[in-house]
């Protein structure tokens, strides 16, 4: 199922174990329907300083695994199960009053629609404010100060007087700005950004997305982004996972991604996007069906039904068996297809990519 | 479109009279206040006095964002709403103020297709019925029965005809956007007004429906208007675009020659901010950064409307409103005082 | 702000300007003979034609309103009765009811603390207990306290108050004697003590809240599931507070905007008279005061109690909509 090997967990950090490292999650919901297998096996690992981006369309189980990771899932249905590391704890086993410690202060998260994550009823100011004094003993004055830094920080004008402004009160720009001195507040060493540009305008987002690098240089963060949109991950991020069907399907370094993709799934994901700095004259290659259902997942290879490479298979059933995500050449470049990799390389440079 | 060069655009767009012609629109929505009286003490001004063409079998690509008029524009054009002044011309009619009933032979001619393909089908109706719908409403008959042409429909926009009966929930995201493009496309008409028709679905689906309206399009020689914030989706699928800022079009022109060679401060800004799938054309891209945000269309500022965001505004660019206006290769304006070509993308 | 409660108010003045012409008007669709009531057992024409000279029966339906109103608007009320046997009715004037004579809002007056404390009384119990047990059922969710509430509540939604409250009445006070038999109608608490004075009223109380509990508890527990699936409570839970906090500060504050607004427009719609339990425990309030006088064909009397009642259901919706506002910064009154 995945390619992870077990290893005895070291409980120590700075041993040379990563930042943030994902064993093997998989996160189950049982429901009336049956069983949501809405993710199957992740794992990534990611540096402090650099940005991993998670590219799924709707039911890949993108969004599922960040609230995995801030421990979201404790307290519902939710079967969760592999391991989490971060910083040199197990994140997975921790007990709830554990991990809501590292909520906010550790571990921080962007969500994709600043009106609805942020509470209509209190004034954005001292919902930052809450947002820090829930994990540092001070004076409410000490925190306000810390608070209008913040909104200054991430470009708020008069940030004094937009304190006492209500969420509604702010544009949409403004609001995902204040959504983020929010995650800032208690200098988190991990941000995870679900989505979080999806819901603006196209100046604001690339404004958002300035805004998040900057930061990230400042405060040395490492950054999860969820999206379903390449650009944003083509801008932001150092690697890339993609998933589908609650599986990884290929994960590398981001030039590798975009240049030299060996999944099926990939090629018709960079097939589908019409471009900006390209005539539009030639026809979107678009992949033929629809996501699959989590409860159903087809047999074998996730992406099996919608696959139109399966000739090139020699030796495997797509329909069978689930393929492993095996690394290919030196990088950290991992996918998972039948195809044996010296004829997906073909494929990509043959059929693929003089249509990209 | 995607068979025809982009020599023949510029010919087809400077001859003969327009499908649909659009004069000084504009659409204002009155703000009120008063106890017992209400009066009118300003006015949203949505859309501001927009010239736009749109040639048979042609789609012109509408862009900006959001509150910048695109879609009220869209309502206007279908007469889903009354337009406060201006004209609105299809085939040599004017259709500005026509009456319900007056307006009826028109709404075969012009039809529409919504961003969320869920909540603009009843959820009550099966799809046979939704599609149905139009041939009802007009009184048309059509050889071999309505049901025969419904599937025969269905079966157009890849649906599975066998389908008929079930109700729209049953459908996936894409599936029901193709219900939605059926049902436009019912009574054969000219012009089909697209409000976002793919921003909701997933990339690979949106693939398809793009895929699918541009065959739609040869098949059928349709006339899009195809409203959209993707920068990305409207070069692809436009013959010309349309950008418009705070209610007015701010630059209009044959689709590469805006995205080559645009002219406006405004287009420059949105064409850099587009996040490109291409991390190496992005590392040498160069950045404009527009700062602040949209003024409010209730007070839109003096003058170019976009001055506030600019960076090359002088103080003509608060004195006077610059007009649309001839620049660059035939059927390029751009409304700026100091137009200028640059490389952004 | 300023302006639009002077808005409101305005409509509030118009909206029982209508109401009460519609009541006197439809009153005198029906057949009833106002003369015949007043004269009582010894009626001829002659006393007849007294009567109706003496209250103005013979003046045009549109003069006798506006009698009415004037006894309503004018500051010094206006004067009843024939030449020689003037007598004043003091502002407000409603009239001087057709069976006892009684200026209306004497009567009106008189009845009101009774309802008024049924009101309170039963409103903070069935508040208290509606909200308890929404909020528990929705934390709960799906687990049996989540089966028990939402049980209570069908039961408690569907059970008659006529029946349940004679059940009370008889199991309580008939046969386990736990209560004893109120002997007034009317229990003012600084005449009787609040030992008797909560004996009189706990059982109208339960009576009353019961359907208003059950009712609230659904609503707040739909409320409360709505709000604890919103994003910033996800936010809320991402900065690490604690579920109490998440619960308390985040959610049930969301959840219980809307129950505000509908106990607002329950309870002002109580102090009119809560007709069925008072008449059940004979409580001399204005629903029963209501009941006598629709009976009666007392139009004086009922002009007033439907008057008194509709000022308050119209003043309940002012100030639920102000508080609207208060509690949600969303909403801007202008």
């Amino acid at each position: 199922m995945t390619e992870s090997v077990t290893t005895t967990a070291s409980t120590s950090a700075g041993t040379g174990k990563p930042f943030l490292e994902l064993k093997n999650l998989q996160v189950h919901f049982p429901t009336d329907d049956g069983l949501v297998k809405a993710v199957n096996g992740l794992s990534f690992t990611l540096e402090r300083g650099k940005t991993l981006g998670i590219v799924g369309e709707s039911g890949s189980g993108k969004s599922v695994s960040s609230l995995a990771i801030m421990g979201l899932h404790k307290g519902s249905r939710a079967k969760v199960g592999g391991e989490i590391w971060l910083d040199g704890a197990e994140l997975v086993g921790m007990s709830v009053p554990e991990i809501r410690r590292l909520r906010g202060q550790q571990v921080a998260m962007i969500f994709q629609d600043p009106l609805s994550a942020m509470h209509p009823f209190y004034r954005v100011g001292d919902q930052l404010v809450e947002a820090y004094r829930v994990h540092n003993e001070v004076p409410k004055s000490v925190a306000r100060k810390r608070a209008i830094d913040l909104l200054d920080r991430v470009g708020i004008p008069s940030p004094d007087k937009r304190f006492f402004d209500y969420p509604h009160q702010f544009s949409g720009g403004m609001r995902q700005r204040a959504m983020i001195a929010m995650a800032l507040m208690c200098d988190p060493q991990l941000l995870i950004a679900d989505e979080p540009t999806t819901a603006l305008d196209v100046t604001v987002q690339a404004q958002i997305l300035d805004l998040m690098m900057d930061l990230q240089k400042e405060f040395n963060s490492a950054i999860v982004i969820i999206t379903h949109d390449l650009g944003v991950v083509a801008q932001m991020a150092q690697d890339v996972v993609v998933m589908y069907g609650g599986r990884v399907v290929e994960a590398g370094p981001v030039r590798e991604i975009f240049y030299r993709p060996e999944m099926p799934y990939t090629w018709g994901l960079l097939g589908s996007i019409p471009r900006v700095n390209r005539g539009g004259d030639h026809r979107l290659k678009s992949i033929r069906g629809t996501p699959p259902s989590l409860i159903n997942l087809p047999k074998g290879c996730p992406f099996q039904p919608r696959c139109d490479y399966q000739q090139h298979v020699e030796g495997h059933s797509c329909t069978g068996e689930v393929p492993d995500l095996l690394q290919i050449g030196t990088e950290d470049h991992r996918v998972r297809c039948h195809i044996e990799t010296g004829q997906r390389k073909k494929l990509f440079t043959e059929q693929i990519k003089p249509n990209l | 479109m995607s068979t025809s060069t982009a020599a023949e655009q510029v010919i087809r767009a400077g001859q003969g009279e327009a499908l649909l012609e659009v004069k000084g629109l504009q659409r204002y929505f009155p703000v009120t206040r008063g106890i017992v009286f209400q009066r009118q003490v300003g006015a949203v001004k949505a859309v501001d006095g927009i010239d736009l063409s749109i040639h048979t079998g042609e789609t012109l690509g509408v862009v900006g964002e959001s509150g910048c008029g695109k879609t009220t524009t869209g309502r206007l054009v279908t007469r889903l709403d009354e337009p406060t002044g201006g004209s609105i011309t299809f085939e040599g009619e004017d259709l500005t103020h026509l009456s319900r009933a007056k307006m009826r032979p028109f709404r075969r001619e012009i039809q529409m297709i919504f961003q969320d393909p869920f909540s603009s089908l009843n959820p009550r109706q099966t799809i046979g019925t939704i599609i149905a719908a139009p041939f009802q409403i007009q009184k048309v008959d059509s050889e071999g029965g309505t049901k025969k042409a419904v599937q025969a429909l269905m079966e157009r926009v890849g649906l599975n005809p066998e389908h008929y009966n079930r109700y729209p929930h049953e459908f996936s995201g894409g599936q029901r956007q193709r219900i939605g493009v059926a049902r436009a496309l019912a009574l054969r008409p000219k012009l089909i007004v697209c409000d976002e028709p793919v921003s909701a679905l997933d990339v690979s689906i949106q693939a398809q429906i793009v895929n699918l309206l541009e065959d739609l399009q040869d098949e059928f020689n349709l006339a899009y208007l195809f409203i959209a914030h993707d920068l990305s989706v409207i070069r692809h699928i436009s013959d010309r675009v349309a950008v418009m800022y705070l209610g007015k079009v701010v630059e209009v022109a044959d689709r590469d020659e805006l995205y080559n060679h645009a002219r406006h401060p405004y287009t420059h800004a949105l064409l850099s901010a587009v996040p490109e799938a291409d991390p190496d054309a992005l590392a040498h891209r160069e950045r404009i950064r527009l700062t602040g945000d949209v003024p409010s269309p209730l007070n839109p500022p003096s003058g170019c409307r976009f001055r506030t965001r600019c960076w090359k505004a002088q103080d003509i660019c608060a004195e006077q409103e610059p007009p649309l206006v001839q620049i660059g290769a035939p059927g390029h304006q751009a409304a700026c005082h100091f137009p200028e070509e640059r490389d952004v993308i | 702000m300023g302006r639009y409660l002077i808005r409101r108010l305005l409509q509030t003045v118009v909206i029982l300007w209508v109401i009460s012409a519609i009541t006197f008007f439809l009153f005198w669709i029906t057949p009833a003979n106002p003369a015949l009531l007043i004269c009582g057992k010894n009626c001829n024409t002659e006393t007849i034609a007294t009567v109706n000279a003496t209250f103005g029966f013979d003046d045009p339906l549109i003069v006798q309103y506006g009698t009415y109103m004037k006894g309503l608007v004018s500051p010094t009320g206006r004067d009843i009765g024939s030449e020689g046997s003037e007598r004043n009715c003091a502002w407000p004037c409603f009239g001087e009811s057709y069976q006892n004579g009684i200026p209306v809002w004497d009567s009106i007056s008189d009845a009101f603390p009774a309802t008024f404390w049924l009101a309170i009384g039963a409103a903070t119990i069935w508040l208290f207990f509606g909200v308890m047990l929404g909020l528990l059922a929705a934390l709960r969710k799906g687990k049996a306290l989540d089966k028990l509430s939402v049980g209570l509540a069908l039961f408690g939604v569907s059970f008659p108050t006529i029946v349940f409250g004679y059940l009370l009445l008889f199991l309580f006070i008939v046969k386990l004697k736990w209560i004893p038999f109120p002997d007034t109608a009317n229990a003012a608490l600084f005449e009787v003590g609040p030992v008797k004075w909560l004996q009189f009223y706990i059982l109208p109380w339960i009576t009353l809240a019961l359907v208003f509990a059950a009712l609230y508890t659904r609503l707040t527990r739909a409320n409360m599931i709505d709000t604890m699936n919103e994003d910033y409570i996800r936010t809320a839970r991402a900065k690490g507070l604690g579920e109490g906090t998440v619960i308390f500060k985040h959610g049930l504050r969301s959840a219980l905007t809307p129950i505000v607004t509908i106990f607002g427009l329950d309870l002002g719609g109580l102090l009119g008279g809560a007709v069925i339990t008072e008449q059940i425990f004979s409580i001399t309030g204005l629903g029963k005061f209501a009941i006598d006088s629709v009976l009666g064909n007392d139009l004086p009397a009922i002009m007033g109690v439907v008057l008194f009642a509709a000022i308050f259901i119209v003043l309940a919706n002012v100030v639920v909509d102000v508080l609207y506002a208060v509690i949600d910064p969303r909403v801007r009154l202008s």
